[in-house]
């Protein structure tokens, strides 16, 4: 196979193909989840997957949250390497206790005896009409809290890639899987492997602004450049990508060119990441600035059900647009 | 039954050494509480001593015990030094968990020692997964869980008992029911009292045992353990008890009559096991104050350890969020 080939992938099929890999190379690693094995998963990730490893690997769950993650916990201080999938953030809700009061703090309130080298996935987001309990952006939430490593694969490279770094990692880390992109296509290179799971990156470069986003809202950020660049403004887009621990570096390095940054975050504005990120600016960056940072976030309501409110209720492309050129009327 | 019981009198004596090393180590503790020596939240089992000794009777090295935030005890017994655990509790970095802990948070481990688990019912499901992992890498060990009666209101232990039984995990539950929930008693938070039932109703081979007798304890846990190790498949014990004292250091203990007290006094383990060597001839002169001449010297000595011990310097506070190793 020459290094250049390359094959077309779905963002679930690349999700899939990571899972595989890693269960053929440790056999310490194993799915566990609702409906992960006989269903597929209920988004199709895990789909073909009993079939070649078996029950024992790929571990249908009762609806227990608590009892399977809490399990995923045991077994990775057991000396497994436990992929565990939740099938929503809202469930994970659920699990709160063993995420925060065991996986995040074993570790620590140990002095360092254990390691808890677990991975968690779930879905999260909006934009399928599911309503008000299938569709918040809770990443915001559990980035608050010290002892989780939090990720946000937004491309098929970074669906395909972060899984085999996550389960080498001895801490538990979070995947969040935007449900608006398991059916995303695209090319990826045929021996695509593992990605950096440390740093932010450049999605699109450009001067006048930086867009920062993560997950869902990096198709909205990307949109919102491109309209931007058909009207003269040439905006840089970051992908967060790592919510926990957060890279400032590349978020800071880019406002110090730009001096001037939206942050766009489908998580309510209140107590969001992008009030971190906000946050993170001013206090590293004030002076680089040349407006105020703007975030364009979720309406601070449970989303409803209906396309045009969901829709209403989201950030949108256009929004982002406006409030760049606000910006650059305002500082000229 | 698993395994040769050891001579009567070397056993007995045993079995009251441990119960001892615990009383009076607890016993330290109060005081110690008293002079601030100790601080936060404290638990204290005195009355309850023959359920942890008589169930770590029955472990093998290699198995793994998850415990509660009252579980002093239970790591004393399982083999964490007396001077590790007071230093933990003085918060010293010489403590089993660098004094990170505290007396909820012990953890060791060399002995397979997974925490005071200090939310009630948090710790089954860590136990579930342990011994998973046991199952998976074809091993034959016994996760022992420990949790107190008010655990089974929770719904993690619904979720723990269900997914033990369905995927035949190696978990010996050990439901320490003292008969309170904090400062609720049993008839007043949970419509059937029987734990035992509700193990068994997830089909899950359960026993109800005098709690106070550490040689029943210990028969139930080896037979139940040997039922586990053997099968792969979880075993359920009720361990009747109760606690002298109050729920914790802040406890007025005005839930329930002194009368109650003093009848379950009756009924102390240390007491009843000293009786019965006795009347089986097995006891000595001078057996008692040797082995309380050798407990003391222990818990003077472990204090002692704590006393001189260090505290973590301050700039590593934020050591070990996340681990400092390479993955194991």
């Amino acid at each position: 196979m020459s290094a250049s080939a390359t094959v077309t992938v779905s963002y679930r099929e690349a999700i899939r193909e990571s899972i595989r890999e890693s269960m053929l190379a440790d056999q310490r690693v194993f799915l566990m989840g609702e409906d992960v094995g006989a269903y597929g998963g209920c988004f199709g990730v895990s789909k073909g997957l009993l079939e070649e490893f078996g029950p024992e690997r790929i571990r249908d769950a009762p609806l227990s949250e608590s009892a399977f993650v809490g399990a995923g916990i045991g077994a990775a201080m057991g000396g497994m390497r436990p992929i565990v999938e939740v099938m929503t953030i809202n469930f994970c809700l659920l699990a709160l206790d063993q995420i925060i009061d065991n996986a995040a703090t074993i570790t620590h309130m140990s002095g360092g005896q254990f390691q808890i080298p677990l991975v968690i996935r779930m879905t999260t987001g909006a934009g399928r009409q599911v309503a008000a309990q299938h569709s918040h952006s809770l990443e915001g939430w559990l980035a608050h809290i010290p002892g989780l490593k939090l990720l946000a694969p937004a491309t098929l490279a970074d669906a395909r890639g972060m899984l085999a770094p996550a389960l080498a990692d001895p801490n538990p880390v979070l995947i969040f899987e935007h449900g608006s992109l398991y059916n995303v296509e695209g090319e990826l290179p045929a021996d695509a492997g593992a990605v950096d799971i440390e740093h932010a990156a450049i999605r699109r470069a450009g001067g006048d602004v930086t867009i920062v986003a993560y997950g869902g809202t990096l198709t909205t950020a990307l949109a919102a450049a491109d309209e931007l660049a058909a009207g003269g403004i040439e905006a840089e887009v970051i992908d967060l990508r790592v919510l926990r621990p957060l890279d400032d570096a590349a978020v800071i390095e880019s406002v110090t060119r730009t001096h001037r940054a939206v942050i766009v975050d489908e998580g309510w504005r209140s107590g969001s990441l992008a009030a971190e990120v906000s946050a993170r600016i001013m206090e590293q960056a004030f002076y680089e600035l040349d407006s105020p940072v703007a975030r364009v976030c979720s309406a601070e309501v449970p989303m409803p059900y209906p396309r045009h409110l969901e829709q209403a209720a989201l950030p949108q492309a256009s929004t982002v647009v406006a409030e760049v050129q606000r910006m650059a009327r305002a500082s000229g | 039954m698993s395994g040769e019981r050891p001579p009567e009198r070397e056993h007995g004596l045993h079995l009251l050494l441990q119960m001892l090393r615990v009383r009076r180590f607890e016993e330290r503790c109060v005081e110690l509480y008293s002079a601030a020596k100790i601080r936060g939240f404290m638990h204290l089992c005195i009355g309850e001593e023959a359920v942890a000794v008589g169930v770590m009777e029955a472990l093998q090295p290699e198995d793994a015990v998850v415990a509660t935030y009252r579980e002093h005890g239970h790591a004393l017994v399982r083999g964490v030094s007396a001077a590790a655990v007071m230093a933990e509790m003085y918060g010293k970095l010489e403590g089993c968990s660098r004094g990170r802990g505290g007396s909820m948070h012990l953890f060791d481990a060399a002995t397979r020692f997974c925490g005071g688990n200090a939310i009630v019912g948090g710790g089954l499901p860590l136990a579930v997964g342990l011994a998973l992992a046991d199952k998976l890498q074809g091993h034959k060990r016994v996760t022992a869980c420990f949790f107190g009666d008010g655990a089974v209101a929770e719904g993690e232990f619904h979720e723990s008992m269900n997914l033990a039984a369905l995927w035949r995990l190696p978990v010996l539950f050990c439901c320490e029911n003292n008969l309170y929930a904090m400062g609720t008693r049993i008839e007043r938070y949970e419509s059937e009292t029987n734990l035992a039932l509700k193990a068994a109703s997830y089909e899950i081979p359960a026993w109800s045992v005098d709690g106070m007798d550490v040689l029943a304890v210990e028969d139930a846990a080896r037979k139940a353990a040997a039922e586990v190790r053997a099968g792969g498949a979880p075993c359920f014990l009720e361990l009747r008890t109760y606690r002298f004292r109050a729920h914790s250091m802040y406890d007025p203990d005005l839930y329930r009559p002194k009368e109650e007290i003093e009848r379950w006094k009756q009924h102390d383990p240390i007491s009843a096991l000293t009786a019965q060597l006795r009347e089986g001839g097995v006891l000595r002169d001078g057996d008692i104050e040797e082995l309380e001449r050798s407990v003391a010297e222990e818990i003077e000595a472990a204090i002692g350890f704590a006393e001189a011990g260090t505290l973590e310097p301050v700039e590593d506070l934020e050591r070990f969020v996340y681990s400092e190793g390479p993955a194991a």
